[in-house]
C-alpha cells in the first residue's frame, strides 16, 4: 500500500473537509484516518490516505492540492508517507 | 502510524526552519568520452552528459512535490577534465573550449553548476594538468555553471608548493579576468588538500576516479532546524546540548537517505553517498553562526568559538552516520562567510578574522571558504594562505580547501555581491607581511610522519 499524508492548516471556513473528500474521492484515493482540531480559530486536519489506485501521480495530487487550498485560503500539503516514516521511525 | 505530532514537526523543519536538500548532485564519468580529437572529446562530452543527465532536473522536481521537501539544487559531478582533456588539449585554450561545452551542456539540462573542471596535482603536475590549471581563469570567465577545482596536498603525498604558488597566481588572474562581477569566477574555484572524490557540494565537486560510471550523491543541509533545536535546551549541560544535536541531525539525514534513495530508484543510477552537512545560505535563520550564538557565544569569532563548533561538527556527524547507508563527501558544519549572515554580520562587527577562521577549519568539514579579501593582496599572500590551510589539512588528515576572492578594486570597507546562495561579503583584512621567498621555494613538503601507516 502506497499512503500520502495530507495536511490542511488555515482559517476555519465551511465546506473544507468536503472540498478535500470530494477531490480525493474522484481521484479514487482511499481515506483511511482521518482528524481535525481547531486551535485558536485556526483549522488543523490531518488525512492518511491510500494512494495505490490514484488515478493521478502524487506529484499532481499535491499540486492540485495545494491549488484547492489556495482557493479556500487554506494551506493543503500532501506529501508521501515515508518522509514523516524516516524521519521519527527507526 | 504517524501521529500529528510527527507530521507537525517534520513541516514545521521544512516551512519554519528552512530544511531542505541542498543538492542532488549526479557524478558522470567522463573516462569514456577521451580521445586525441579535440573536438571529438567535445562532442563526447557533451552527448555523455546530456544523456545521462537528462531526466536529472525533472526527477528532482517530482521528488521535492511528492515528499514537499524542496529541493535546492540539482548539479553534475564529472571526472577531473585535466584527465579527459589531456590527450587533445596542447594548450590552455585547448581546455577552455572543453569549458564551455560543460557550460552549454549545463544549460541544456538545466543545472545550475557542474563540478569537475579540475586538476589533481598533490604530488606533482604533468603538462596537461598545468594546462588545464593555466586555463582557469578564462574558462570560468567566460562561463556561466561552470565549477573550478584543484587539489595540491594530501596527508598521503603532502603539499605540492609549486603548485600551491601557481594556485596563488591564478586565484588572482581569475579575479582579474572576472573583476566587473566582483571577482566572481573565484567563488567557482577551490583549492584543496585531501578532496574527497564523491563531494556533491560546489564548487569543489567532481567524481574520482574510483568511482563508477555513474552515481547519486546527496547534501542534505538544516542550520536553522538545529538551531531551533537547540533553542529548547538553552541553559542545559552539554549531554543535553548534544544528545539535542544528535538527535536533530539524524532526522535531517533521514531525509537526505530517502531522497537519495528516491532519485536513485527513479534515475535508475546507483547512490553513492550521503553527506551530512550544516550548509548555511544567505537567509535569516538558515546560519551556522547563528547555531554557534545560541551555543552561548555573542559572536562568532569569540573565544569559545572553535570549541563550540568542533563539539557542533562532531554531533552533526555522530546523529547523522546511523542516518545513512553510506556516509561521504565533506559531512560537517561548513563556515562560508558571505553565504553565512550570522558570519557576515560578525566580520562586519570585527568579532570574526581571517586568523579565527583559520582555527576554525581545523576542526569543521571544509576550509576558508567564501571569503572576501582586498583586491590588492599579492599572489604570493594568497598562496601562503593557501598552504597554511594545505598544512591544516594535511597534518590532521582531514579535507581542507580555500575559496578566497581577491575583490579587485575594493579594499577592506566595502563589500562585494555575488547574488543568490552565493551571497555577500565585507572585504576582511589580510595580513600583509611578505611570504614571498617561502612560497617561491621549489618543490614540495613531504607527507608528515604520522601518513606511513602500511
Amino acid at each position: 500500500m502506497r499512503k500520502c499524508v495530507i495536511t490542511v492548516v488555515g482559517k476555519d471556513t465551511v465546506g473544507i473537509i468536503a472540498k478535500v473528500c470530494t477531490y480525493l474521492a474522484e481521484t479514487d484515493i482511499n481515506i483511511l484516518d482521518i482528524s481535525q482540531t481547531i486551535v485558536d480559530g485556526y483549522f488543523n486536519m490531518m488525512t492518511i490516505a491510500d494512494v495505490t489506485n490514484s488515478k493521478k501521480e502524487i506529484a499532481t495530487v499535491a499540486k492540485d492540492l495545494e491549488e484547492l487550498g489556495a482557493s479556500v485560503g487554506v494551506m493543503i500539503h500532501c506529501q508521501r508517507e515515508e518522509i514523516f516514516e524516516k524521519m521519527h521511525r527507526l | 502510524m504517524i501521529n500529528r505530532y510527527e507530521v507537525y514537526e517534520t513541516n514545521q523543519m521544512i516551512e519554519q526552519d528552512n530544511l531542505d536538500v541542498r543538492t542532488i548532485t549526479l557524478g558522470i564519468s567522463l573516462l569514456d568520452c577521451i580521445d586525441s580529437d579535440l573536438d571529438k572529446v567535445n562532442e563526447n562530452i557533451y552527448n555523455k552528459i546530456t544523456t545521462v543527465a537528462k531526466d536529472l532536473v525533472a526527477t528532482g522536481e517530482e521528488i521535492e512535490r511528492e515528499f514537499g521537501i524542496p529541493i535546492v539544487n540539482k548539479r553534475i559531478s564529472i571526472t577531473p577534465i585535466a584527465l579527459i582533456g589531456g590527450a587533445a588539449c596542447k594548450k590552455p585554450e585547448d581546455f577552455v573550449t572543453i569549458a564551455k561545452t560543460l557550460d552549454k551542456a549545463a544549460k541544456e539540462v538545466g543545472v545550475n553548476f557542474i563540478g569537475g573542471y579540475s586538476a589533481l596535482v598533490s604530488k606533482s603536475m604533468t603538462k596537461s594538468d598545468e594546462n588545464l590549471i593555466r586555463s582557469i581563469p578564462e574558462a570560468l570567465a567566460c562561463t556561466d555553471r561552470v565549477c573550478s577545482s584543484i587539489n595540491v596536498g594530501s596527508t598521503r603525498t603532502g603539499i605540492n608548493m609549486d603548485a600551491v604558488r601557481l594556485s596563488g597566481e591564478i586565484v588572482k588572474a581569475t579575479a582579474e579576468a572576472t573583476k566587473e562581477n566582483d571577482s566572481l569566477g573565484c567563488a567557482k574555484l577551490v583549492v584543496f588538500c585531501n578532496a574527497p572524490d564523491d563531494n556533491p557540494f560546489m564548487a569543489g565537486a567532481f567524481l574520482g576516479v574510483t568511482e563508477g560510471d555513474a552515481v547519486i550523491n546527496v547534501g542534505v543541509s538544516g542550520p536553522g532546524v538545529v538551531k531551533h533545536a537547540i533553542e529548547q535546551v538553552r541553559g542545559q549541560n552539554f549531554e543535553k546540548l548534544c544528545e539535542t544535536i544528535k538527535k536533530t541531525a539524524f532526522k535531517v539525514t533521514r531525509v537526505g537517505q530517502l531522497v537519495a534513495g528516491e532519485a536513485s530508484k527513479k534515475l535508475g543510477i546507483p547512490f553513492g553517498i550521503v553527506d551530512l552537512s550544516l550548509a548555511p545560505t544567505p537567509a535569516v535563520g538558515d546560519s551556522v553562526a547563528e547555531i554557534l550564538e545560541e551555543i552561548g557565544l555573542e559572536r562568532v569569532g569569540a573565544p569559545g568559538t572553535t570549541a563550540a563548533l568542533a563539539m557542533l561538527n562532531d554531533q552533526v556527524k555522530k546523529g547523522g552516520v546511523m542516518a545513512s547507508s553510506y556516509v561521504g563527501g565533506l559531512s560537517g558544519a561548513f563556515i562560508p562567510v558571505s553565504e553565512d549572515q550570522g558570519m557576515i554580520d560578525a566580520v562586519k562587527l570585527g568579532a570574526l578574522t581571517i586568523e579565527k577562521l583559520e582555527a576554525m577549519t581545523c576542526v569543521c568539514s571544509v576550509g576558508l571558504d567564501m571569503i572576501a579579501i582586498p583586491g590588492k593582496t599579492k599572489a604570493s599572500t594568497i598562496s601562503g594562505i593557501i598552504a597554511d590551510e594545505m598544512a591544516i589539512g594535511m597534518v590532521n588528515q582531514k579535507t581542507t580547501a580555500v575559496r578566497l576572492i581577491p575583490v579587485i578594486g575594493k579594499d577592506v570597507g566595502d563589500t562585494a555581491e555575488f547574488g543568490g546562495l552565493l551571497g555577500y561579503a565585507p572585504i576582511i583584512p589580510v595580513n600583509e607581511y611578505d611570504c614571498s621567498a617561502f612560497v617561491n621555494r621549489q618543490g614540495r613538503i613531504p607527507a608528515p610522519i604520522h601518513s606511513f601507516k602500511n
